[in-house]
């Protein structure tokens, strides 16, 4: 059997009115990882994603997934939570479920309830009704309850408070499974850097690290926030 | 239990500090089989790549050992879990005492502390 990269990105380059926005980005991500994709607001993260999940068409370069194109075959085993909601806040939690069960072969209901319940959340409600930061759990719950096999977090920590992060942290670690992989954007760096396997620095739409954590820390002799902070000083 | 980690030190290294602990102080004992590196990488809510890291480190040392099919389990060999301890606990001495003569006390002082102390 070929071992075959998880995604692999070759010579990326994505421009909006003559304004670049991301710089020949090249990288392989392989299963089982878990990567943080680090950088200040605006260095490109989340357009990097948008292209990612066919949401954006690149100027320039290929993308792969599995060695496919982007495309359907992608979508079925990219699971993607973005930045801003999309759901219909009108709907109950539980007719997003449903909605969600048809969309998507392999999203698994009954953990979605599961995960529901230990956080508290009622799957009757309205998402109207609910707080920002209780939204947030909900669609993190629909994104991680999906057997995928590349799931891609867009700020999942952003309007969280410190112990939901750790809760949300606990079930991106607890649900990702040998085979899947999960890239993490954020600027909440400390936060979240202790589960990371490694870390993609970006900045102004060029990809200036990528490394191992662990390995990183040790040359480095400080932690992954702290070499951020140092390498981007404003 | 919490674990806290430095965020400064590699996370495996830290790891590796907690398993020598549980192992010296025998909460997992001589030929226990040990949780699985997704069971463990749960209880210390590290990344199970990180986990598996530093068990193979561990593994490495001959602390622990894998059957094929069967999992981890602690080494046998209770000389090895001794030798770890006696180093463990001269490391422990060192740093007291070295913290110790950057007050200027000596060592015959320095006992002379440890005994007065209740625990």
């Amino acid at each position: 059997m070929i071992s075959m990269k998880l995604l692999e990105i070759n010579n990326l380059n994505k421009s909006f009115d003559n304004k670049q926005i991301l710089k020949d980005i090249n990288l392989n991500i392989s299963s089982g990882k878990i990567i943080g994709l680090l950088g200040k607001n605006g260095a490109g993260k989340t357009t990097l994603i948008k292209l990612i999940n066919d949401l954006l068409t690149p100027t320039s370069g290929e993308i792969l997934v599995k060695g496919n194109k982007i495309g359907i075959e992608s979508k079925k085993i990219i699971s993607y939570l973005p930045e801003r909601t999309y759901l219909n806040k009108e709907m109950k939690v539980s007719e997003i479920i449903e909605y969600f069960k048809d969309f998507y072969e392999d999203f698994d209901d009954k953990k979605a309830k599961e995960l529901l319940n230990k956080l508290d959340l009622n799957i009757n409600e309205h998402l109207t009704k609910m707080s920002k930061g209780m939204q947030e759990k909900v669609q993190l719950v629909l994104v991680m309850s999906r057997k995928a096999e590349l799931y891609i977090l867009d700020e999942p920590l952003g309007g969280v408070d410190p112990a939901t992060r750790d809760y949300i942290l606990d079930t991106i670690l607890s649900n990702f499974n040998d085979n899947a992989s999960v890239i993490i954007s954020t600027h909440l760096i400390s936060d979240i850097e202790r589960i990371l396997d490694e870390v993609i620095f970006i900045d102004k739409g060029e990809i200036v690290l990528q490394s191992d954590a662990d390995k990183l820390r040790n040359k480095e002799k400080s932690s992954i926030d702290e070499i951020f902070r140092r390498m981007f000083k404003c | 239990m919490e674990f806290t980690f430095d965020n400064n030190i590699p996370i495996y290294i830290q790891l590796l500090e907690y398993m020598k602990i549980y192992l010296i102080s025998g909460v997992y004992k001589c030929g226990e089989k040990l949780p699985s590196v997704r069971e463990f990488a749960t209880i210390f809510k590290v990344n199970p790549n990180t986990m598996q890291k530093a068990l193979a480190e561990l593994e490495s040392m001959n602390l622990i050992y894998t059957e094929r099919t069967n999992g981890k389990y602690v080494t046998k060999d209770e000389k090895i879990i001794e030798k770890l301890k006696d180093e463990y606990a001269i490391t422990l001495a060192k740093s007291y005492f070295q913290g110790m003569k950057k007050i200027g006390l000596g060592k015959a002082d320095s006992i002379k502390y440890l005994e007065e102390i209740d625990d």
